[in-house]
């Protein structure tokens, strides 16, 4: 920090962009290393099976499992284009 | 039965072979019977590192491939009698290196020596992780910067999945941090992350911090494990970090920035 920088008060460190945008990308990369292997494949399956009646993107189809202790759940989010 | 410890990080460059190099020496220096092996078939440098590049005859491959017996392919180093070096294969394919040739060989050094020091090359590949799965302890080399730790992240989600220990259901690899390339003085003018910042993203234990120093390169032009560069900082941290992987309570040191004077601190500049 120069002389100046006393006088105008801290700018946002480099340093804690650097922590926000690791903290963001770790979380979702291990939300995703949880994931069982097939689910790619069966995002990409029911992409296909629903682009039979509708059309829509690859980002408009979201797969996840969510891991209770005692049950998983398969959570299947697709969104439709509007009208 | 020897421990195994392995020296990962995903990204190339933070470090791995120096650390092996350096941990390895600790470790025979206080009389304990090590053997650090290369595991980066194709780009062998540990051997350059810890100086015994022109007494190469046998490498890992030939042992794994019964073309040489272990004693013929290990080089005893000539600093500590009690440190041998297995070095890597420079001409093979990396598939070389089998699950069931790698386990032979890490058995057979398991039931002579006290520790054998698994040197990573990058990447998440075959040799990777060929290094990493027989390992009881891994020491996850990182560097304070953005790609680094997420890599480091990385691996230890590999460790955790990937690793024989995980895949046989046992106690899982026990995992320490070894930050490198540490600059205090970066770290408080907010221009590198801290340890707390990298300990807090990564959340395992900390192992040890190594200050950037130019001892470092000075050491490997030599070929010497920086950690007998007694004096210098970095060789102190390193001497600590092998310290505390035996269980020892050393305080961290080199971690705060040298105390400026008056003058030099208000008229430093950007």
């Amino acid at each position: 920090m120069s002389f100046l920088d006393y006088f105008k008060g801290k700018k946002t460190s480099t340093a804690s962009v650097a922590k926000e945008r690791l903290q963001i990308i770790v979380a979702h990369e291990r939300g995703q290393r949880d994931q069982p292997d097939y689910l790619p494949k069966l995002q990409q399956e029911l992409l296909e099976v629903i682009r039979k009646y509708v059309q829509i993107s690859d980002d408009m189809v979201q797969v996840e499992v969510d891991r209770n202790e005692s049950c998983s759940v398969l959570e299947l989010n697709v969104t439709l284009p509007e009208r | 039965m020897a421990r195994i410890i392995v020296v990962t990080s995903g990204k190339g460059g933070v470090g791995k072979t120096t650390t092996s190099a350096s941990i390895s020496t600790g470790l025979a220096k206080r009389g304990h019977k090590t053997v650090v092996i290369d595991f980066d078939v194709g780009l062998r440098n540990l051997d350059l590192i810890m100086n015994c590049e022109r007494r190469v005859v046998y490498d890992f491959v030939n042992v794994i491939q019964g073309e040489a017996s272990l004693n013929q392919a290990l080089i005893r180093d000539k600093r500590v009698d009690t440190l041998y070096i297995l070095p890597a294969s420079q001409t093979r394919e990396k598939e070389a290196l089998t699950k069931e040739g790698v386990e032979k060989v890490i058995n057979e050094l398991s039931e002579t020596f006290d520790y054998i020091v698994c040197d990573s090359p990058a990447g998440i590949e075959h040799g990777a992780l060929m290094a990493l799965y027989y390992a009881d302890e891994a020491v996850v080399v990182t560097n304070p910067e953005v790609s680094s730790v997420r890599d480091s992240d990385r691996i230890l989600g590999i460790l955790q999945s990937k690793s024989r220990r995980a895949e046989m259901g046992q106690d899982p690899v026990k995992e320490h941090l070894l930050l490198t390339r540490y600059n205090p003085d970066r770290v408080e003018k907010g221009e590198m992350l801290s340890v707390g910042d990298v300990e807090e993203i990564l959340a395992i234990p900390l192992l040890g911090v190594i200050p950037e120093s130019q001892v470092v390169l000075n050491a490997s032009n030599q070929g010497l494990p920086v950690i007998l560069e007694a004096e210098s900082d970095a060789g102190q941290a390193y001497d600590d970090a092998v310290g505390r992987l035996l269980g020892e309570d050393r305080e961290h040191r080199f971690m705060t920035a040298q105390k400026k004077g008056f003058f030099s601190r208000m008229f430093k500049g950007g």
